[in-house]
């Protein structure tokens, strides 16, 4: 049967694609972090998929989101769990969606706030082109 | 009911008293504060949320623990916090209480902890604010005279919740000075709204007010009997400060018959926590083999209300 060209992406093979661009990053030692709440069972499913022995992070960033002054505070939020030291590590945030890229920023913030992390990358199961945030617009290359 | 502590969207946007207040509400206070006691145990325990806004801690009674907690659940949400020293400032002048407000409200204050030794002090401020239309101006009740203490209350819910996982199971006993205790009605209308579904009253006759029945609790002259198959113990401080007339013999005599020792928390279940709103007086109210025994959790408690001012006061400031 052929797929409805608007059909809702399959989130587990997008899962295992997603494993397949991390694996080749596995000497690093990297650590998952989700973010709430919808990369939270990404990171969950990552971690099965490549076989990592630790414990993932999961953060809410509803306390370093940059609209509290007109949203106020989520009424549901939920503690942060860091279960390694970030300090130094090859950390990889975890999301759905990435969109303006707010939740983002304010979810580095809050790992910093952890640590020094070596470095972050970002792992999403969709990218939506409508990033707020500085990207080069030109380069010397 | 008119309940100035809220928005017409139904959201909190001052802390003046638990009563009045919805479950939902107190609940995602509790839970707000589960999250913000995570931060504390971080290496750098701040978060951004109140990053520019200024607090102002306006305390007219003496306190310790409640200014300091509220002054670092304030930083700690990277406010600026500005406390004034009421006896030196310009009330001891003669300038009303009102136009303190308007005069800090000009320095840009955002949040006002209050506390008074007049019962519906944080009321008036609250509803000056609305009139003038200062709608971003939001005050938190840090203690109103003999009525209301919500934030102590939130806390020792916090506490309870902490401990005993589940509200609806409990029996718990409030022992002392209920007469003069804004603690003890704050934690009466939240443990009621919380679904505790038995709240005791221990205390002798004159230190009991007589309306307890109509809130709901049971009362007990008789400690002993009182504290029976209990899973929690609130004590009380005997407020010597706010008697008037002679209520009590003496401080030995009520330690004898309302004091906390060991023998009479063993009538409570054998896992029955303690819990003391401070400043405790030894030897008065609760025996030292208790408040340093293994029941007692008067330090977490202190530790629990910073957690639960930061969510009091993030709450509010982003309604």
């Amino acid at each position: 049967m052929s797929q409805h060209p608007d059909a809702l992406p399959d989130a587990e093979a997008q899962c295992r694609q997603l494993a397949d661009l991390i694996r080749p990053q596995l000497h690093k030692k990297p650590a998952l972090v989700g973010i709430f709440s919808g990369g939270a069972w990404i990171a969950e499913r990552l971690r099965e998929l490549l076989d990592l022995p630790e414990e993932i992070g999961m953060i809410d960033v509803s306390f370093y989101r940059d609209d509290f002054a007109e949203k106020g505070l989520h009424p549901q939020c939920r503690p942060t769990v860091i279960p390694f030291d970030v300090e130094g590590r090859h950390l990889i945030l975890v999301d759905d969606v990435l969109y303006t890229g707010r939740t983002t920023r304010a979810a580095i913030n809050e790992l910093f706030d952890y640590g020094r992390p070596a470095a972050v990358e970002l792992a999403v199961l969709v990218a939506a082109a409508n990033c707020r945030w500085p990207r080069p617009t030109a380069s010397g290359r | 009911m008119y309940n100035p502590q809220l928005n017409k969207a139904g959201e909190l946007i001052h802390l003046l008293s638990i009563e009045g207040l919805p479950q939902r509400i107190l609940t995602q206070i509790l839970d707000t504060a589960e999250s913000f006691m995570e931060v504390s145990a971080r290496e750098v325990k701040k978060v951004p949320l109140l990053r520019g806004k200024s607090v102002f801690n306006l305390f007219f009674e003496n306190s310790t623990r409640t200014r300091t907690t509220f002054e670092i659940a304030a930083k700690r949400l990277s406010a600026d916090v500005i406390n004034l020293d009421i006896n030196k400032s310009s009330t001891a002048k003669g300038e009303t209480l009102l136009d303190t407000i308007d005069n800090l409200c000009a320095m840009h204050a955002n949040l006002f902890v209050v506390r008074h030794a007049s019962s519906g002090a944080p009321y008036l401020i609250a509803e000056h604010l609305q009139r003038i239309g200062r709608d971003d101006v939001h005050v938190v009740n840090a203690g109103d005279g003999r009525h209301a203490h919500p934030t102590q209350g939130l806390l020792d819910m916090y506490t309870i919740r902490h401990y005993k996982k589940d509200f609806s199971q409990l029996r718990v006993a409030i022992v002392g000075d209920i007469l003069h205790s804004r603690v003890a009605r704050s934690d009466i209308h939240a443990l009621t709204t919380l679904g505790v579904p038995e709240v005791r009253a221990i205390g002798p006759e004159t230190l009991l007010p007589k309306y307890m029945d109509k809130l709901g609790v049971h009362v007990f002259h008789d400690m002993e009997e009182g504290l029976r198959d209990c899973d929690v113990v609130i004590m009380l401080r005997l407020q010597n400060e706010r008697m008037t007339g002679a209520l009590l013999p003496s401080a030995g005599e009520y330690f004898r018959h309302y004091g906390l020792t060991p023998q009479k928390l063993a009538r409570a279940k054998p896992d029955a926590i303690v819990m003391h709103p401070g400043p405790m007086n030894r030897g008065v109210e609760i025996h030292s083999a208790v408040a340093d025994g293994p029941q007692a959790v008067i330090l977490p408690q202190v530790t629990f209300g910073i957690a639960v001012r930061m969510a009091v006061m993030s709450i509010v400031a982003g309604n």
